[in-house]
Order: C-alpha cells, then structure tokens, then sequence
C-alpha cells in the first residue's frame, strides 16, 4: 500500500453538494461499467466479498430499499434489511442510540433512508463505518440523482448543455434539490415549475431558471422530470384538487409537445397516474422510467464499491 | 458593620450615566458610593480594600428570561445549577420562565420557587407566573393573588398565546395591578412546524422554515392590544428588521411597550446553523444577517430595551437528535456578558448602553432591586476585565447542561467578581 489514492475522497455519500465534477464522472463511468453486470447471466461479483452492508430505512421505500439490497448482492456484500416496524426503533430508540448498536456490529456500510433532514449526517458523526444517505427528509437523495443522470447521459451522450425541466412538488422534494445540485455541476441549464405554493422560499437563487407556467419550462427542453405529489397534499392544503393540478403542472401529450421531440421523460417513482403524468406518457415511447431504475441499481453499485474502496480502509487498518 | 471598598475600577453605572474612575463602598450589604467622589470622606476605618485597578464594576447583570428546569426537569438545570452559572456570567438577578412541569401558574408554585431560591441559590431569582393555567392559552391565572406571592411578571413562557380575545383580556385585567405581560410572539398556525429561518439556507438544508410573519403578525396584534388596553407590554424577544420597526412605530404611537432580544439573535445568524446543529436550534431562530445587524441597530437606539440570555438547558435527550425532532433553546448565562461585549470591541454598541440594556434596563422594567449602583440600593455588582480573552469549553460550563452556542467561541471580556447583596458569591 503506497501512495495508492482511493477512488473518492469521501467515506460517506451523504449529498451531492459534497461531490466534485470529478466525483460524479468517475461515479457515472463506473456505474456504467456495473450496468453490464446486471445484463450478465451471473451477475455476482466479489468486490465487496465479506464486507457487511445494513439497510436501515425508517420510511417504507420498495424501490429504493431492493434497489440497494440487490446492488449489495451483485457485489457479494452480506446484506442485512433492518425493518424498522418491528425493531426497537418503534419502542422509542433515538437514531443515536441505533446506530450506536448497529455500529458495534461493524458493518462496512450503513445505507439510511429517514424522514428527518440531516439524518444520514448525524449517523455518520457517530459511527466508524461509510454511510449512504438513502433519502433525509426534504433535504437530499443524491443516488436518485445520479441515477437520473446516468439515464440521461447514456440517452443523450452528455450532461453539459442540456435543458432539464423538474415539474412538480420541489418544495418538499429531495430529490428535485440532489438533481438541481447535480445538473449545475455538470454543467446542465435547470428549469422548474410548480404552483408557487410547492416552491421553496428562495428557489430564484437556487441556480434554477423558475418558469410561471409548466409549458414555458417545457419549450425546447432535453429533459422533463416529473415529481411524486405526496397524497396528503393533494386535498387543499397545497393544491386545491388533483383534477386542477392535473390540469396545470400534469404532464400530458399536450403539453409535452412543447419540450425538444426527444426529450427524455423521467420520473422517481411511485407514481400517480392520473395527477402528475398521463399514463399515456409514462408508458410512451420517451418515457425512461424503467430505465432509471435499473440504472439505480448500477448506480448503487458504483457508489457502495467506491465508498468502501479498500485503498481507503486497507486490511488490518482500525475502522 | 462590614465594609469593602473596591478602588481604582472603572465604574460605569447606566443609573446615573456614570463611567468614571472611582471606588465602590459596599457597607452591610448596600451600596454606600459609587463613583470618583466615593472616597472624599476617606477610606472608612476597618473597611476592606479591594484594588480593581484596571477592572470594570458594572451593576450586576439581570436577566429577564431564564428557563429552568426545576421543577420538573432536574436533569437538565436546577435552581441552584442556574444560580452557579449566573454568578459565573455576573448575573446577579434572573426572571425564572413558568414552563416547569407543573406550571408556574399557581401561588404554591411561586412559594416554591421562591423558598427554593432562598435555600439554594446564590443570586435574587424572581419567578414569572403564566398568563394561562398550564400555559394553554385559555384560562387565566390569578394575577392578583400571584403578584402577592411575588411573580413579578407574567408570561407564557415558550408558548405564544393564539387567540387575540384572551390575549386582550390579559392584558386588561393586568392592567389592573400594574403587571408587565411578556410575550414571545409566534404563530404556530403560520410556522406550520418550522424549525428554522425561512429562505435560502433552509431551502437546502430542506428544513421547513418560519417565515419572519409568524413573529411579526401577533406581535403586532399584541401592540395594537396594548395601545386598546393602556397596558404594560413586553415584546420578550423578537429577532427581525421588521418586528424592530413594529416596536418603534407603537413607542412613537406612546403605548407602554418595551421589547428585549436574545444574545443569541444579537450575536449569530442562521448561517451557524451550518450542518444541522442543534445546539443553534433557537426560538426565536436564528435569522439573517440582515435581521442580526437591524438588532443590534435597534438596541443602538433604543427601540429594543433589554438583553435576555434565554437561558435554556437542554439536554442529550433533546438535543441529540435529528434537526428537525430536537428542542429548541440554548443555555446562556455564564456567556451573556462576553458576547455582549462584542458588540463594544467592535464598536456596534456603547459600553454604557450595552450595560444599561443587561442591568438597568430590565431592573426598571420589572420593578426589580438591582440594575444600579446608586447609593442605598442591595450591593449587586460585577467586577469585569473587560479585555481579558477566553475561549469557552465545554468541560468548564457550570451549568448542568452543556447546549451552548458558544463552544469553542473566542470571547472578550470576563467576570472576575460578583457580589450579591454585598457578598462575594463568585470569584475566578
């Protein structure tokens, strides 16, 4: 072990915002790379043979949940899904004093999904091994981002010049703030457009071009992603009904029209059919939704193998 | 008869807009003279002399807004842990906050406090009654009776009252027996669970934020309702540009109204935040530094009264947590004079206003002893070197709770000497 550099200066991949442009390429070219694994009959590799990786996810999450057990899988990691519904986290365990316990077990990865802003950064301060902020509150989520980015770059070839629209509810959206950090420092132009009631309080500052109507941020646009709209917001409170929010801000064959005539057209998931997109759109031809989740697989790969390099943490050296 | 001459300090009494070189003669608990003519009548035989040469005597501090945790919440604070950090801090007087587990609202718990206070504690602790029963903003509490026990004020404490009608009727029926209401003005309803300043940073920290409406629209209900009732209002802590300005307009408008700011909203902004630290999860929050600099204006000139520590232990159990689920509050009194010197090294705020604003001021305020060094009144004072740098460690904080804002922090100024009632209860 000379002067080798691990592959990330990073143990923890808690935002995009602590990423370089370097970062997210090397993370893009090797997420590439794993996405001919997954195609692969056998798709199991021993990167991280031996090593231990704890999904511990306090919000129910299907998708981003397998997504990362699966990528632990390929990679050989032993992987362990901590269900929060039946741990001692329902009995009053602060988020301390669990990763406290899960730490005495020396995993190598801890990935957090938690409804709290800034609670992947707090588990990391207190234990030894890397973590992955799989989504805190409104905060961030940057895998989501940089599997949207992988989509998009292996559609389009590049990420630098493109005009990306996110539509919908990015005041309370992690993964709209992770894409706008992410595209800026790739070099994207961002739009967004939402009822000014689903916009944060300085969003014109944000380095995003804020459009008044959904298809002002449409014209001429590479890329449209569209945003989950929470059920609980639909009634009232933030929008006064899902038929007038579909009207507006839901995207439709109509409005799509306005965008570039191969604009990608994204979505995280789970969707509402019917109140942020068309079904017609979902499943159309520029529709890349399926994509990206496979991609987010890869994605995780890349991520997980370059957090826990062993150049970073070689045999024999403390946690 | 007991006598201590402190000489060549250099006194600086807001009371009577004294800073000069002199002596303090402290005979039987009292102050007998202050100033450079205290000692045309010679040392008094048989006194004590204390050289202060290059020390400041100031008043000692009072501090309007304290939050202890006794009872209810010994873990966190007690009388007497507040009492040691005060005197630390050369607070010689505090108003104890009535969010206590039970609430402050009832004479037996005043007698408590009090008798507690008297048993324990070093410094002059003066609780405040709740203006509702259990701080549920509803029912009333018996100002009458409770100002007899000795609440020398009355407030809700963290709480912020809702409903304008019994928000007016408070402050009628206060009127009656000459009580200041204090309020902390906020509307829940309008924060909607924000944990932070509203804007930018709490964008992408994805923090929900509370919009500086939330403070402004009840506290000017509050003002318009002092001036409709001839009440006594006391803005406790507002924290922005726009709530300074409310305060001027209903002072010009001749309603009685004062208005205090926390230390911290005098000394941080939102920026130190930085990675979600909750130590610097305060109510009011922490707000631009636009707002920090129009605080620090307004009490420049006056339109902001008083300086409060908003002392508020807390501890692991609060405040190990994630951002959004921690406790508000900061503990504050052994670093409310230091950070409140800033202000006079750089020059934003003279001496003589800084000490007023943490001495006399609330003493007037409140109709309490202190805050003077006129002859005659209860030898509460503070012997300072206003110059001598420290940092603040964790491991030397005297309170029970270790939440400050200032960990680490490189401060000017410290207590050297405090005298409660004449009798030295702190010395570094």
């Amino acid at each position: 072990m000379t002067d080798a550099q691990p592959l990330l200066p990073h143990r923890h991949l808690l935002g995009i915002r602590d990423l370089s442009p370097f970062d997210i390429a090397l993370l893009l070219d090797r997420a590439d790379a794993a996405v001919a694994i997954s195609r692969r009959n056998e798709k199991k590799t021993s990167t991280l043979r031996g090593r231990t990786q704890i999904n511990l996810f306090y919000e129910a999450s299907t998708r981003t949940q397998s997504s990362f057990e699966l990528a632990g899988k390929r990679l050989g990691a032993d992987v362990m899904n901590m269900s929060v519904a039946s741990s001692s986290v329902k009995k009053g365990e602060t988020l301390i004093d669990t990763a406290i316990t899960l730490n005495a077990m020396r995993p190598d990865i801890l990935i957090i999904r938690h409804a709290s802003a800034g609670a992947a950064a707090l588990l990391a301060q207190k234990v030894g091994c890397s973590v992955v902020n799989a989504g805190d509150g409104a905060h961030e989520h940057p895998t989501q981002a940089l599997l949207d980015a992988l989509t998009i770059r292996r559609a389009k070839g590049r990420l630098a010049g493109l005009t990306v629209a996110i539509c919908g509810d990015i005041l309370h959206s992690r993964v709209a703030r992770s894409n706008i950090l992410l595209l800026n420092a790739m070099g994207a132009f961002v739009r967004v457009a939402a009822p000014s009631t689903l916009l944060p309080s300085g969003i014109e500052r944000m380095s995003v071009e804020v459009c008044p109507t959904m298809r002002d941020a449409l014209r001429g646009a590479d890329v449209v992603m569209m945003l989950r709209l929470q059920r609980e917001r639909m009634a009232g409170a933030f929008v006064p009904s899902t038929r007038e929010y579909f009207r507006y801000y839901g995207l439709d064959a109509e409005k799509l029209k306005e965008a570039k005539e191969d604009a990608l057209v994204m979505h995280p998931g789970p969707m509402n059919r019917g109140v942020e997109i068309a079904s017609g759109i979902a499943d159309g031809p520029q529709s890349v939704i399926q994509e990206q989740v496979e991609m987010g697989v890869a994605v995780r790969m890349a991520v997980m193998e370059a957090l826990l390099d062993p150049r970073r943490n070689p045999e024999g050296a403390a946690a | 008869m007991s006598t201590t001459v402190f000489t060549n300090a250099r006194i600086v009494d807001p009371s009577r807009n004294l800073d000069e070189i002199g002596s303090v003669v402290v005979q039987d608990g009292r102050i007998a003279a202050a100033g450079a003519s205290a000692l045309n009548q010679g040392t008094p035989g048989g006194a004590e002399v204390v050289d202060c040469t290059g020390m400041a005597i100031t008043p000692g501090l009072v501090d309007a807004r304290v939050f202890v945790g006794e009872p209810g919440a010994e873990h966190r604070e007690t009388i007497a842990s507040a009492s040691r950090a005060a005197v630390a801090g050369g607070v010689t007087s505090f108003i104890m906050m009535p969010d206590t587990d039970p609430v402050i609202d009832d004479i037996a718990l005043v007698e408590f406090v009090l008798r507690t206070a008297r048993e324990t504690a070093a410094v002059n602790v003066y609780p405040a009654a709740a203006i509702t029963k259990a701080l549920e903003g509803r029912e009333m509490t018996e100002f009458g009776l409770l100002r007899e026990a000795g609440a020398v004020a009355f407030t809700d404490g963290r709480r912020s009252i809702a409903s304008s009608l019994v928000m007016r009727r408070a402050l009628t029926y206060a009127r009656d027996f000459g009580a200041v209401v204090a309020h902390e003005t906020l509307d829940a309803d309008l924060a909607a669970g924000g944990v932070m300043n509203e804007g930018l940073f709490a964008s992408w920290l994805g923090l929900p934020g509370i919009p500086r409406e939330a403070e402004l629209i009840p506290l000017e209900r509050d003002l318009s309702l002092a001036r409709l009732t001839g009440s006594r209002y006391h803005a406790a802590k507002i924290s922005t540009a726009l709530s300074a300005a409310a305060v001027a307009r209903a002072k010009s408008g001749g309603a009685d109204v004062t208005a205090g700011v926390s230390i911290n909203n005098l000394s941080l902004n939102e920026n130190d935040i930085g990675e979600y630290r909750t130590f610097f999860r305060l109510s009011p929050p922490l707000r631009s530094e636009e707002d920090r600099l129009a605080m620090v204006e307004a009490l420049r000139d006056g339109t902001i009264d008083l300086i409060v520590s908003s002392h508020d232990p807390q501890d692991v159990d609060t405040k190990r947590l994630p951002f959004a689920d921690a406790a508000d509050g900061a503990i504050g009194l052994e670093t409310l004079l230091a950070a409140a010197l800033r202000l006079h090294h750089n020059g934003d705020v003279p001496l003589m206003r800084l000490i007023e604003a943490l001495s006399t001021a609330p003493a007037k305020r409140f109709g309490l002893p202190g805050g003077t060094l006129r002859p005659g009144a209860p030898a509460d004072l503070a012997v300072v070197d206003l110059d001598e740098p420290w940092i603040v460690r964790e491991d030397e904080i005297l309170s029970r709770s270790k939440n400050t804002c200032f960990e680490g922090a490189r401060l000017q100024g410290r207590v050297k000497r405090t005298l409660v009632a004449g009798r030295t209860v702190f010395q570094a």
